[in-house]
């Protein structure tokens, strides 16, 4: 009568922690772009574009991604767009994700000496060259700790997800847990999963920055 | 008031002609009127008090700094607000930073091509020929593999002109490219300098070097709020300055030397 946790429910919980894994690197790499996007919106010239993301950037930061998460999947089906769940779920993330990557990543880009954009602008390189060549590669290595540590909490904050009904690997837990009412040993083995995700994470990032540091 | 002249051998076009330029940082005028006109493989040397507009001047002449009334020709192209004619200008016109502003990620060698390759249209090929040239030129093509963090304040000046060199400008813009330096290390960068001036590189420099600007200079230029107060070669403004600011200034400067 009672399930055991076994191999089979080890494997339902991989089939969920491929799932954390997708909506992570989605809401991380969206996230990422449209940050980027928020970051040079948030800088612009023009006064109501900044304070557009200003607004913007107060809203997805100052409210609960639980409530984000909501909204976008029963509002948007209010409205008469049906999405499947893991593409509601990876909407609020990205745009979650996009008011805390593009913070950071203003903050790097701002943190760089004026001299080099105005270096690279007198040598006469377009936009695309002075970014691409210029001043992202400096900001990423100036956005990296931070970055990684957002990335490290979007892992383990796609939990949440659980509560529009999508089984990934917390939600996966759950229920295995409530099939063998093993709950110690199942969000044992849940929490080792989580934490061989994002340790390495975060070693390697120290390790970069110790490389970086050292080319100076 | 300011006046315009050109180089008393001069026969073509000026290469630079500013006419009536007006420059106001908000409510402070940075530049008044200014006139000024540079032939080609003239020597400028622009001197005067900190905040009377040296630098200003030589950053709107590359548009880093736009302008409010007047006009900047350069090369037969007037700087506008229009992008086009700002990227033709850059093109042409290179410049030196007091805070040298290499790009630190990248090697001496890569801060060379870059602007070549994604500017010029330059081959990696060709553009690793004439960094390497110019690197040699200022006397650092054994360094050409290294970072800017590990070489010494005096050479990062040095690759930052050959980097300049490398879009093969026809104007060279110096703001205060010594300031920044050690006093061992001027004197590399001012031979570096003048070796340039002897090619016959049309150059303005904004310097406090007031043995660079007897050696090198066709005229000296005097700028104090925003105007030009006076302009002489410099055997005539050195002895015999006529404005009283300029008197003063160079009394203050040269008590030093």
């Amino acid at each position: 009568m009672n399930v055991v946790f076994g191999f089979k429910e080890f494997a339902f919980l991989l089939t969920g922690l491929k799932w954390t894994v997708l909506l992570s690197l989605i809401a991380f790499a969206g996230g990422g772009i449209m940050g980027l996007l928020v970051a040079v919106a948030r800088t612009a010239q023009s006064a109501a574009l900044r304070r557009a993301m200003i607004l913007y950037i107060a809203v997805f930061q100052g409210t609960p991604l639980l409530m984000q998460l909501f909204v976008v999947y029963y509002g948007l089906g209010l409205v008469g767009i049906q999405l499947p769940a893991w593409a509601a779920v990876a909407i609020a993330f990205t745009l979650n994700a996009s008011a805390f990557l593009g913070e950071i990543w203003r903050g790097a880009i701002q943190a760089l000496p004026r001299g080099q954009t105005e270096a690279a602008t007198a040598l006469g390189l377009p936009l695309v060259s002075r970014l691409r060549d210029v001043i992202l590669p400096q900001a990423l290595r100036i956005a990296q700790p931070a970055a990684v540590g957002y990335a490290v909490q979007l892992i383990k904050g796609t939990s949440l997800a659980a509560i529009v009904g999508f089984i990934e690997l917390a939600r996966a837990g759950q229920i295995v847990s409530s099939q063998t009412f093993a709950p110690i040993l199942v969000f044992g083995v849940v929490g080792a999963i989580y934490f061989s995700l994002c340790w390495p994470l975060s070693l390697y990032s120290a390790r970069l920055e110790a490389k970086f540091a050292a080319a100076g | 008031m300011s006046s315009t002249s050109t180089a008393p051998n001069s026969t073509e076009q000026p290469l630079i002609v500013m006419g009536a330029v007006e420059k106001w940082f908000g409510t402070f005028q940075a530049l008044r009127s200014v006139n000024l006109s540079v032939s080609k493989s003239e020597k400028i040397v622009l001197c005067g008090p900190s905040g009377s507009g040296k630098s200003t001047l030589i950053r709107c002449i590359n548009h880093l700094e736009s302008y409010q009334k007047g006009k900047i020709v350069v090369d037969g192209v007037s700087v506008t607000d229009n992008q086009k004619a700002i990227d033709v200008v850059r093109q042409e016109v290179g410049m030196v930073f007091q805070s040298f502003n290499l790009f630190p990620h990248m090697t001496v060698l890569q801060n060379c091509m870059l602007a070549p390759i994604r500017v010029r249209g330059s081959s990696k090929q060709e553009a690793e020929a004439t960094a390497r040239r110019y690197l040699d030129r200022v006397h650092i093509g054994n360094q050409a593999d290294k970072y800017p963090a590990q070489l010494s304040g005096g050479q990062q000046q040095r690759v930052a002109i050959a980097r300049a060199l490398c879009m093969q400008p026809k104007v060279m813009l110096f703001d205060e490219p010594t300031s920044a330096l050690d006093p061992e290390m001027v004197k590399e960068v001012l031979d570096t300098m003048i070796g340039l001036a002897q090619d016959g590189m049309t150059m303005i420099c904004v310097t406090h070097e007031m043995g660079f600007a007897r050696q090198v200079a066709d005229r000296v230029i005097f700028m104090a709020d925003g105007m030009i107060l006076e302009e002489a070669p410099p055997e005539t403004f050195f002895k015999s300055p006529n404005h009283p600011r300029a008197k003063q200034f160079l009394g203050e400067i040269l008590a030093h030397h």
